[in-house]
């Protein structure tokens, strides 16, 4: 059974290409989260598949669904700008959690940056590392 | 013949996405530190809703577009709970 609908060439080779290269960038930033090193390097990884990789298959998405049903098709946006408002939100409370819990073992991740300690001490106040008052869970 | 080159396009990247799960599955699985796990499930969300999206497109159907919307909500919230879990090792305080 075959529910693909029959599109006008160019919309077809349109959508191909849009998934194709939307896949492509999801497996490239997933491929990152394999082969790098440290957990501050793989952070930077799989945003590259869930921002443009996701955008490339919500057009594709929008494309086919406004071509096969003559008429446009936008929800896909929803997805499009939760995810991307979302994903920074998270992964910003995510390296909070792991500086803390490096900090926590004695070992400054952001030692020998310079400059740039400063600015981020601020952002992760070091008041209860000093203290020792909680252990973080589930080293 | 358009019908054709959509199918291969449509294969080819339910490969891709798929092998983006496996090794963000390999990730939660292997990761050394508590914080690579829940980045790797993260990864697996999105790669998992990207896959819905594509299989949405496949079958024509608009179910899989609710679905995907439904585990972009979820996602973000579970690892969200997660990261602050680590943070502070308890959710509701």
């Amino acid at each position: 059974m075959n529910a693909l609908a029959d599109l006008p060439p160019w919309a077809s080779v349109m959508t191909s290409l849009l998934v194709l290269v939307g896949s492509g960038l999801a497996l490239v930033g997933s491929i990152g989260l394999v082969r790098f090193k440290t957990f501050y390097e793989r952070v930077h990884a799989p945003t590259l598949g869930s921002t443009l990789g996701l955008f490339c298959i919500l057009a594709a998405s929008m494309l086919y669904f406004s071509m096969a049903q003559t008429r446009a098709v936008v929800h896909e946006i929803l997805i499009g700008i939760f995810v991307t408002t979302t994903t920074p939100v998270t992964f910003l409370l995510l390296v909070q959690a792991s500086v803390y819990r490096d900090r926590f073992e004695g070992s400054d991740p952001l030692a020998g940056l310079g400059e740039d300690r400063a600015v981020v001490k601020t952002l992760v106040p070091s008041s209860g590392i000093a203290n020792g008052s909680t252990a973080p869970p589930g080293c | 013949m358009s019908i054709f080159v959509l199918t291969v396009a449509l294969f080819i990247s339910k490969v891709f996405l798929t092998l983006a799960v496996a090794t963000a599955a390999y990730r939660i699985l292997r990761g050394p530190r508590a914080q690579d796990r829940v980045l790797g499930m993260d990864t697996l969300y999105v790669n998992a809703m990207l896959l819905l999206l594509v299989f949405g497109i496949g079958s024509g159907t608009t179910l899989y577009f609710e679905v995907a919307l439904v585990i972009g909500l979820l996602g973000f919230v579970a690892t969200l709970t997660l990261a602050k879990f680590l943070l502070r090792g308890e959710v509701i305080e």
